[in-house]
């Protein structure tokens, strides 16, 4: 009972030191702690950095800064919803959570709530979809499109056939690692190669007896869906098995430094797709000077320009964007959650506005429409050079085969809709 | 001067056998019903619902079943995450296959079929005592996890393996799916707790309570005087189950909405609901809700004061989290084994003789 009482009065007092002033507030669901921090610390840190940047350089966008409410979910959708709860009073804009699984638990909720939820190249596919999905965006890129870009890469390097192939797909046994399964099944009929799946269960750190089955069989090819530690654990024991690493391909949350460090020089030439450039982008000096010298460095400030940093950036940018968009559109400075959705809708990347930003080709250009919340899809394919110690880009952006992740976006939204009794439609 | 029997006259057996025989006592039941059903409900918002009642609520329930198992039967186990699942893929295949059937009746069912899983992994419990069963009930939550992750009829071959949660209402009002009010969510896990717990304390003081308690306290011995051991341990694992497995069907239908198995019936799971009876006191109804509180609301009242009062960082308040409650835990085990339960049994000891103790 005096427990109840003395959280009570912690809570009360906490919610009713939270109201806010005019802002631009911008939750930030990240992790930095349990067994996918790795992954999640980076991004957050890249994330904070470019708003804060945005806040010392130019007072925020229009005028007003951005808040950034930070609520560490460490991975778990119960913490995830709990963090949503908890800052969804004070008038968040967009939610990010960076985790497939927490989607799913918000798609409703934002729904209902009428909160724009953006997530980029993770969460549910289908959302592609925005004449059902109206409040959810997955662009620039979805799982899908990672599968078919990672197989029209293959095909590339097979003369166009893979015929008799075998690919084998490593994933996480989660909601996020069986996203990309019936993509893959489809295009598994449409080009002749054999696909076989092998399941990782959280976290990953025991990957012993997938390793031996993918030693026996021999596969061709092997992608990878891992995020957290499943994915160092997952290059070391290819590496054990001896592996050709250049026919071992990560999707793009598979595919940062800490994933290969680890392996040492046995993560030599281990591909990965990512959906940014990586490089020495013009933006980092300004982060640079205005953020991390001034010691408002997010975390310890030691991602500057990893692969990872450059896409919690990126999302940044992509969100500061639609803000713009969105006080274009209605006129006013401070807007409301259903002012940015419009924003998010109408969003549109061309390779000038990347340049002017100081993030020349960071991601492909695109446009958001109401039909499409899924961008463009682009996707390159990267390498791990283990000597120099840095990711090289093998391709430029590489397009997937919308002919089969359209129809799949359909099939499965239009379950969705079903289900929740939604009108597909536009207004 | 609280808490006292004087002057308080029984004039019939059932008077006499009443669940709180003390005036106060009951007095004070009646208003934690009043408050909970009458005032909290006009209160409540999405925060307080979603991070704090309806979590505490639901644990609660399944708190209650695996004390039903642990603290009266005596029989450890670490499957209650799986159950946990059993009840929830149970009410996820009834709420899709019959959508026009009560989501109340879904709930129950998918207890009911809980209690049979669960009397089916109780079965080792005849032969094999103590650690060993741990082990067993291990067995079953890793494989029940399994299950529901390899099977795709489980989950009606969804892309993701998630389930989710499509709209069903109660007299009119929906309480799962995302239209649902918080006080609609927040009243449906209070009838089922209320109704639970009733039924929980009420079998425990009866026969069947301590048949159990005779199982736990020295099995031989009630078998001498007669104790049925193959029924005592394997209704204990019926009834726990059945318990556990309305609280997964409210967890997945109520609370979360969507689930994915391996994530939110983890093994973590079980040890969570192990740690709040633990806490709360093991054989004690009233533990079941104390630990369930607990550690329900400690971590967010750390987060409220670490993160929005005192401005730390967040990853240090989530490690400051874990090293706080694995402190909590060993202090309980040491300086309190029979956990909060003994603290209000204390308690009302002392407030009889306030303010004249002698």
């Amino acid at each position: 009972m005096k427990i109840k009482t003395l959280a009570a009065l912690a809570l009360s007092s906490a919610l009713v030191a939270g109201s806010a002033a005019a802002d631009l507030v911008i939750p930030d669901l990240s992790y930095r702690t349990g067994p996918y921090a790795a992954g999640g610390t980076p991004v957050s840190d890249g994330y904070q950095d470019y708003f804060n940047m945005l806040n010392a350089r130019d007072g925020g966008v229009g005028g007003v800064p951005f808040r950034i409410v930070e609520c560490e979910t460490g991975y778990n959708t119960e913490k995830g919803v709990e963090c949503y709860e908890a800052t969804k009073g004070e008038g968040a804009l967009i939610y990010q959570p960076l985790s497939t699984g927490i989607t799913y638990q918000l798609i409703p909720k934002v729904t209902a709530d009428n909160i724009p939820l953006h997530t980029m190249g993770y969460g549910r596919t289908s959302a592609a979809n925005g004449e059902i999905f109206r409040n959810v965006f997955n662009y620039p890129a979805n799982y899908w499109d990672a599968a078919s870009v990672a197989v029209n890469y293959l095909l590339d390097e097979n003369g166009g056939s893979l015929d008799g192939k075998t690919i084998a797909l490593v994933y996480h046994n989660s909601a996020y690692g069986k996203e990309p399964i019936r993509t893959l099944e489809a295009l598994s009929e449409m080009h002749g190669f054999d696909f076989t799946q092998i399941a990782v269960d959280h976290p990953g750190q025991e990957q012993k007896s997938q390793w031996l089955q993918i030693r026996r069989e021999r596969p061709d090819y092997v992608l990878m869906w891992g995020w957290g530690v499943m994915n160092q654990v997952a290059v070391q024991e290819a590496a054990n098995i001896g592996f050709p690493m250049e026919n071992f391909i990560g999707n793009w949350w598979s595919g940062a430094e800490h994933d290969v460090t680890p392996a040492g020089m046995a993560a030599d030439g281990y591909k990965s797709l990512n959906m940014n450039r990586v490089g020495d982008l013009a933006v980092f000096d300004d982060i640079k000077t205005l953020v991390h010298d001034a010691g408002n460095a997010a975390g310890d400030g030691s991602n500057l320009g990893s692969v990872l940093y450059t896409r919690g950036m990126y999302a940044a940018m992509l969100a500061a964007e639609a803000v713009a968009k969105a006080q274009e559109i209605h006129g006013v400075a401070e807007i409301t959650p259903a002012m940015m959705r419009d924003g998010m809708e109408a969003l549109e990347i061309t390779e000038e506005r990347m340049a002017e930003l100081g993030m020349a080709g960071v991601g492909p250009a695109f446009s958001v429409s109401c039909a499409d919340h899924g961008g463009s899809g682009l996707g390159i394919v990267q390498q791990w050079d283990a000597a120099a110690g840095n990711w090289v880009a093998l391709t430029d952006y590489i397009a997937p085969d919308d002919s089969v992740t359209g129809p799949l976006i359909a099939e499965d939204s239009a379950a969705f809709a079903a289900e929740n009794g939604i009108e597909p439609g536009c207004s | 001067m609280l808490y006292r029997e004087a002057g308080d006259f029984k004039t019939s057996y059932a008077a006499d056998s009443q669940t709180f025989p003390i005036a106060f006592d009951r007095y004070r039941y009646w208003a934690v019903l009043a408050v909970a059903f009458l005032v909290v409900p006009f209160f409540v918002n999405d925060y307080w619902a979603n991070a704090i009642l309806v979590p505490f609520l639901i644990y609660a329930i399944a708190a209650i079943g695996l004390n039903i198992l642990t603290g009266y039967c005596g029989q450890v186990s670490l499957g209650t995450g799986g159950f946990m699942a059993v009840g929830a893929f149970a009410c996820y295949k009834l709420m899709t296959a019959f959508p026009d059937v009560s989501i109340v009746i879904h709930l129950i069912l998918s207890g009911v079929i809980t209690a049979a899983v669960g009397a089916a992994f109780g079965l080792p419990s005849l032969r094999i005592k103590g650690f060993y069963l741990a082990v067993a009930t291990l067995a079953a939550q890793f494989f029940l996890v399994w299950l529901f992750n390899r099977v795709p009829w489980f989950y009606n071959y969804s892309a993701s393996g998630q389930i989710n949660a499509p709209e069903r209402t109660v007299f009119g009002v929906p309480v799962t799916g995302p239209n649902t009010e918080a006080w609609a969510q927040y009243l449906i896990c209070l009838v089922f707790v209320t109704v639970c717990a009733i039924i929980a304390r009420n079998l425990t003081r009866g026969t069947q309570g301590r048949t159990w308690m005779s199982i736990r306290d020295m099995d031989i011995a009630a078998e001498i005087i007669g104790v049925n051991p193959l029924k005592a341990k394997l209704t204990a694992f019926a009834v726990s189950s059945f318990f556990v497995g309305i609280a997964g069907a409210l967890f997945f239908a109520v609370y979360l909405g969507a689930v994915e198995v391996g994530e939110v019936f983890g093994i973590q799971k079980s040890f969570l609901v192990l740690f709040m009876i633990i806490i709360g006191g093991l054989g004690s109804i009233f533990g079941s809700f104390a630990g369930a509180a607990f550690l329900v609301i400690l971590p967010v009242a750390l987060k409220l004061v670490g993160v929005d009062l005192l401005g730390w960082p967040t990853d240090l308040v989530a490690h400051l989290q874990l090293v706080i409650i694995g402190a909590l835990i060993m202090f309980f085990l040491i300086k309190e084994p029979h956990g909060l339960a003994q603290w209000w049994r204390v308690a009302k000891e002392k407030l009889r003789l306030w303010p004249f103790p002698y």
